[in-house]
């Protein structure tokens, strides 16, 4: 399959779940199905997949401790260790993996080979490369605060935070023209992040060759799905306007069990909701699930302590072995020849006279 | 056995596939001389009782393999799901973010795109999706899925054995997917259907019989130290007798039997000796043993369980002869399963102490586990007590840089340790570039049982990156010396460096302190261990 082929399927099977509720709401009027019963359904799927996911990796073993080590191990009092990329307990592990999962501290060492020839002779540079990390950082973020924003639509009253979240985000671009100028509501910043987060990560897919080469389907579904479920966003908020107050009666009422299903939505907002139900139901079958395989990872929430604290193998089993008597069996003669000491002496010295 | 192109040949890297690739899965694997090595010998495998054994050569269209090979992967690759979290973590979590893409040193030095660590997961990847993900079964390729085939076996092999499990992919993967695991573990299910290189299997069968990778038999093995002694004795008047399975010493060593048995390493194995000698006054008691004659452990580039098996004879050796505790050698691998599976395997060692060092009496807090120190920590130690008498400047006419061993960085995060030796007897000491030393190290290009002769183009590939940074101190500070802890980097940089660096040699660090170590009444040196005249002796006749 290549990059096309690749793009193709991808950005094709994302049209289909963008045509699904435009036809089924728009034409057909299937509101309670699109409005209620699919999202239950993508919720339950997203929350029991996770689950499933997560317990089913926990089955697994973790034989041996392997963690990555990235720094100084504890060892002498008079060596500095570094605790937090070579942890040597639980503490120093609590700590990696916060900066691991908040921070992407790991991302944050990435460098770009430079490699040249100079006269035939290869020369070899590492640069300084931190806008996968930029773009990761600011695509999650963007991603969290826009999904907490939300959170004005499901709840009566709106926490502050949710309030003061929107102020903030709203702030830094009110009054940015041109927007403002045309009577459209403040931009939200995350908005834009998002978007241009998510353009370069898929660009870079595209454009470096070395990405094209690995990228598959499933790298850039995700990535159309998530630029299509900001597009469709962005779209209600500042273009085709939905009655708020109606969206909200179905969302407080799906999140408190007696769903409703308002008239007067835009189907605008069916197929954004539609997207999203795809991508939380899609969720705990693909990649995405990195979310919740970091925690699990062996090669980060280990300490490197296994040389002073005892790691047991649960399926650890007997092996054969070549002992110490087998070895000096065969080769019990030549050892006494050279000196060396044996367990047993050779078995019998009389016949070792007769053949001399 | 091909010739190895010229170093400008080499050079010539593409790392950018090109435009319209029609993409991995359709590009049949060519399996390349210079690249591979050699299959297993049947005797090899035979010896160890491993499955199906028999002649055969990578590059033959027909491998032999058994009729129920799909069976037997498949199963295996099963089993190992439900024993091992990393493989299924890391079978399903990677979001290809290109990460580590242009990490691998055999990325950097060859551009073969399937070198990209990335990519030789989504070999094993694949497979995966096709028979254990729904998506997979489903939508096949539009999944990332396919059939393991023939030729996707063939692929499997090709790669796996062009990795050196050297994890500095895992440094920079944001969930710390480590190649090295889906290697060691892809290597287990190739080494179902009896597909080892023979460079590994030979070592393990070797190890199995004798006690060391080299088959170097008891007598033989002591006759190579007391041959050792003797150019000791030469050099500073002074004849440092050995001791071999004795009973009752206090303290077991271990080391790679590469240091017994080819230059440099040689010239560590004799710095051990002398150190030994120096300390034997102030009371270490320690011992050789030829049947524990192995720290290294090419059963861990076979299999989990060969690993165990091989490891299993240090402690048993232990036991037998009694001592307190046991001295491991400079290397690299051996410290990974030391550090991270020994006492797992086969631990607890309840028969040994926790180590004490007998002449400063420091207790080796991060040791009471498994019960085995680093030669570098020991002596470390007696250096911070002033323990040893040195004398630096014997080590004047080296400059030195040092190369951290993948397994001791990544899998240890043994730093600081190994450059305050260093520091304690050279006085010319130069860090290679941040990028390229530490926990970014970048491997010798040679390990995980790759430093064969046949596939010499792909060891002086993977050495690139290494050897790239080594001329950059060579041409700004003028090192001539490459100080390294790994016995496999001793067998293999000296290679690498002919190669792409001539000019600079290669050292383990014990031979360095042996140079600067003072003995009382020995004889004026006017060498150092190689016999190659010490600053200011350059016209002294050597007596």
């Amino acid at each position: 399959m290549n990059f096309v082929l690749s793009i193709l399927f991808s950005s094709f099977a994302v049209i289909v779940v963008v045509l699904i509720p435009w036809i089924g709401v728009g034409a057909l009027d299937l509101r309670i199905l699109f409005g209620i019963i699919i999202p239950y359904a993508a919720m339950a799927t997203f929350i029991v997949g996770i689950v499933v996911r997560v317990i089913d990796w926990s089955r697994s073993p973790v034989p041996f401790r392997i963690p990555t080590t990235a720094g100084q191990e504890w060892s002498f009092p008079w060596i500095k260790s570094n605790p937090i990329d070579n942890p040597k307990g639980t503490g120093g592990v609590v700590i990696r993996m916060i900066f691991e999962v908040l921070t992407f501290r790991s991302l944050f060492r990435n460098t770009r080979l430079e490699y040249r020839r100079i006269d035939g002779v290869p020369k070899i540079d590492y640069e300084w490369e931190k806008w996968l990390w930029v773009a990761a950082l600011l695509f999650h973020y963007s991603f969290l605060v826009i999904v907490l924003r939300h959170f004005r639509f499901f709840t009566e009253p709106v926490p502050g935070f949710v309030t003061l979240l929107q102020n903030l985000d709203g702030f830094m671009q009110m009054g940015a023209a041109p927007f403002n100028g045309f009577g459209l509501p403040g931009v939200y910043l995350t908005d834009m992040l998002l978007m241009a987060a998510v353009t370069w990560l898929l660009l870079r897919r595209i454009l470096y060759s070395q990405m094209r080469y690995v990228s598959l389907p499933a790298d850039y579904f995700p990535l159309f799905l998530i630029i299509a479920l900001g597009f469709s966003g962005m779209l209600m908020r500042y273009l085709f306007r939905v009655d708020v107050t109606s969206v909200k009666e179905l969302a407080i009422g799906l999140f408190k069990f007696s769903p409703v299903s308002p008239e007067g939505i835009g189907v605008i907002f069916y197929i954004h909701l539609f997207i999203l139900c795809v991508l939380i139901a899609y969720f705990p079958f693909s990649k995405l699930m990195h979310l919740a395989g970091i925690f699990l990872s062996p090669t980060r929430n280990l300490a490197n302590n296994s040389r002073f604290v005892r790691h047991v193998n649960p399926w650890n089993y007997p092996v054969q072995t070549h002992t110490y008597d087998e070895y000096e069996d065969e080769f019990r003669d030549k050892m006494i020849e050279a000196g060396l000491p044996v367990e047993k002496q050779a078995e019998s010295t009389a016949d070792t006279e007769e053949k001399e | 056995m091909v010739d190895t192109p010229k170093p400008a040949e080499t050079a010539k890297i593409d790392h950018y596939p090109s435009l319209f690739e029609k993409g991995w899965m359709n590009q049949k694997v060519e399996i390349r001389p210079g690249i591979y090595c050699y299959g297993s010998k049947p005797k090899n495998l035979e010896y160890v009782g491993m499955p199906y054994p028999k002649e055969w050569n990578p590059s033959d269209e027909d491998w032999q393999l058994p009729e129920n090979w799909k069976e037997i992967i498949e199963e295996g690759f099963k089993d190992r799901l439900d024993k091992f979290r990393s493989l299924k973590l890391f079978m399903d979590i990677c979001v290809r973010c290109g990460a580590c893409a242009d990490k691998c040193h055999f990325f950097i030095g060859s551009g073969d795109p399937k070198n990209m660590p990335v990519m030789r997961a989504e070999l094993l990847r694949s497979v995966y999706r096709k028979n254990h993900t729904i998506g997979g079964k489903i939508l096949g390729p539009f999944a990332g899925a396919r059939e393991l085939t023939e030729d996707v076996l063939k692929e499997w092999w090709y790669y796996l054995y062009q990795c050196t499990e050297c994890r500095r992919c895992s440094l920079f993967c944001p969930y710390g997917i480590d190649t090295a695991e889906v290697t060691i573990i892809g290597r287990e299910l190739t080494n179902l259907l009896g597909l080892n290189p023979d460079w590994i299997a030979a070592p393990v069968a070797n190890c199995y019989r004798t006690g060391n990778h080299l088959g170097i038999q008891p007598h033989a093995f002591k006759d190579m130290l007391e041959f050792f002694t003797d150019e000791i004795e030469d050099l500073t008047g002074i004849r440092m007798e050995q001791d071999f399975n004795r009973k009752g010493a206090e303290v077991l060593f271990v080391t790679p039997s590469g240091d017994v048995f080819a230059d440099p390493g040689t010239f560590t194995c004799m710095g051990y000796m002398m150190l030994f000698h120096y300390l034997k006054e102030q009371g270490l008691d320690i011992t050789w043993s030829t049947y524990a004659s192995e720290g290294g452990n090419f059963g861990y580039f076979t299999s989990h369980e060969m690993a165990k098996r091989l490891n299993a004879k240090m402690y048993a050796e232990a036991k037998r002869l009694g001592v307190k505790w046991i001295l491991g050698g400079e290397c690299g691998h051996m410290w990974r399963v030391v550090n991270q599976y020994m006492e797992t395997f086969n631990g607890p060692p309840d028969f040994l102490e926790e180590p004490v060092s007998p002449i400063t009496g420091t207790k080796f807090e991060n040791a009471t586990a498994t019960k085995m120190v680093h030669i570098i920590e020991f002596t470390a130690d007696l250096m911070k007590h002033n323990k040893l008498k040195l004398d630096p400047s014997r080590n004047d006419h080296l400059k030195v840089t040092f190369h951290d061993s993948c397994n001791t960085a990544r899998g240890m995060g043994f730093l600081e340790e190994p450059r305050y030796v260093i520091k304690n007897v050279c006085n010319n000491f130069y860090e290679m570039p941040p990028e390229t030393i530490r926990e970014q190290t970048f491997c010798c290009g040679s390990g995980s049982g790759l430093n064969a002769g046949e596939n010499m183009e792909l060891r002086m590939r993977g050495g690139l990156p290494r050897a790239n940074a080594v001329k950059y101190v060579h041409e700004k500070h003028d090192v001539n010396m490459l100080a390294c802890i790994c016995a496999i980097d001793r067998a293999v940089l000296p290679n690498a460096m002919e190669y792409w660096v001539p000019g600079v040699d290669v050292t383990g660090i014990h031979e360095m302190v042996a140079n600067a170590l003072v003995f009382d009444g020995e004889k004026k040196r006017t060498t150092d261990l190689r016999a190659e005249p010490l600053p200011g002796m350059e016209d002294e006749e050597d007596v």
